[in-house]
């Protein structure tokens, strides 16, 4: 793998690129601030999950279950369902990044969507590293500290229904699923796995029908077979 | 128990971040593996949204929610960014109960 120094206006490029994603993407732990005390957790429990989670679907994903009257246990089972994705990323960017020891100790707590995708297309490791950690660690500072100023605005809000807060969590679900929903794969799967937690809604404790679902994602991958496009490209090796 | 799961959650969403930088990549990479974890946040999200908006308790219920996703789907179609995609969202929700 080519490792040379990387030029100047390369490194510029990805770290203007990089920022851009990192404040888009931070300023939206506001919404999460907001979303996760409507549905009854303190201010500290809410930056805790920002500060030792620190993934964004899946943050969402346990504040959701909760704020549904699930059990604390199902909203840890979903968010750990969701953060599995973060394996794979993981998977594709270890021999690209190629950090060992603490160095990957602490890369690893920045290992997100955002960060995965602003480097795992990079041609060289030192342009995959600049990447990766501008990313990952410009979301990290503005994820945690929008979502502190998202909680305490939350709590002097009152009722979260008034301002539609229960929606919000809604469309932010759908505005995480919606770039993989750009094959009739995925679309029939998400299809499915709605219709099935609504199908058990009636029958279930809160919580259920979402795991549920994941059950569909199982069948779906098990019957199927080619590749799915809207996956992160393969790290050049 | 909240705190718990929190943190149980917490700590094991870090550590599939770290398996994922430390296993060898030949271990899990087998097609079926693949498909089934690219395929679990697409359920699971999709899931989320339905119950999200859907759900009260265990009866299901079209309310202001329901025109809340409605709008948040036309602003996904203008590509509209995230934070204006939830807020437009709840707002939506807002004036409708007013």
């Amino acid at each position: 793998m080519p490792d040379e120094p990387l030029p100047r206006a390369e490194r510029n490029a990805i770290v203007r690129d990089s920022l851009g994603v990192g404040v888009a993407t931070g300023a939206y732990g506001v919404s999460f601030g907001a979303v996760s005390v409507a549905a009854g957790l303190s201010v500290l429990q809410t930056c805790a999950l920002s500060l030792v989670m620190f993934t964004g679907a899946s943050q969402f994903a346990l504040v959701g279950v909760l704020a549904a009257g699930g059990a604390p246990f199902s909203g840890a089972l979903t968010a750990l369902l969701l953060g599995t994705r973060n394996t794979l990323y993981g998977l594709r960017l270890a021999p690209l990044l190629a950090w060992r020891g603490g160095r990957r100790l602490a890369a690893a707590h920045v290992l997100i969507d955002e960060s995965t995708a602003m480097s795992v297309t990079r041609p060289t490791t030192a342009a995959a590293r600049v990447g990766f950690l501008t990313t990952g660690v410009s979301i990290f500072v503005l994820w945690n500290l929008a979502t502190l100023v998202g909680a305490v605005a939350g709590t002097t809000i009152g009722d979260p229904r008034h301002l539609g807060l229960d929606a919000a969590v809604g469309a932010a679900f759908l505005a995480l699923l919606w770039p993989r929903l750009t094959d009739l794969r995925n679309r029939l799967v998400a299809l499915v796995a709605a219709a099935v937690a609504l199908g058990i809604v009636p029958v279930s404790p809160a919580g259920v029908p979402v795991l549920a679902a994941a059950g569909v994602a199982l069948l779906a991958g098990v019957l199927t077979h080619g590749d799915d496009p809207t996956e992160f490209p393969k790290a050049r090796r | 128990m909240t705190w718990t799961a929190i943190l149980l959650a917490g700590v094991g969403c870090y550590l599939l971040k770290l398996a994922g930088l430390s296993i060898p990549a030949r271990v899990l990479e087998r097609p079926v593996v693949e498909r089934v974890a690219d395929l679990i946040p697409v359920a699971l999200l999709a899931a989320l949204v339905a119950v999200q908006v859907f759900a009260h308790g265990h009866t299901l219920v079209l309310d202001a929610r329901a025109a809340g996703l409605g709008v948040a789907v036309l602003l996904l179609l203008v590509r509209a960014p995230f934070l204006v995609v939830v807020f437009g969202a709840a707002l939506t929700a807002a004036l409708l109960r007013l």
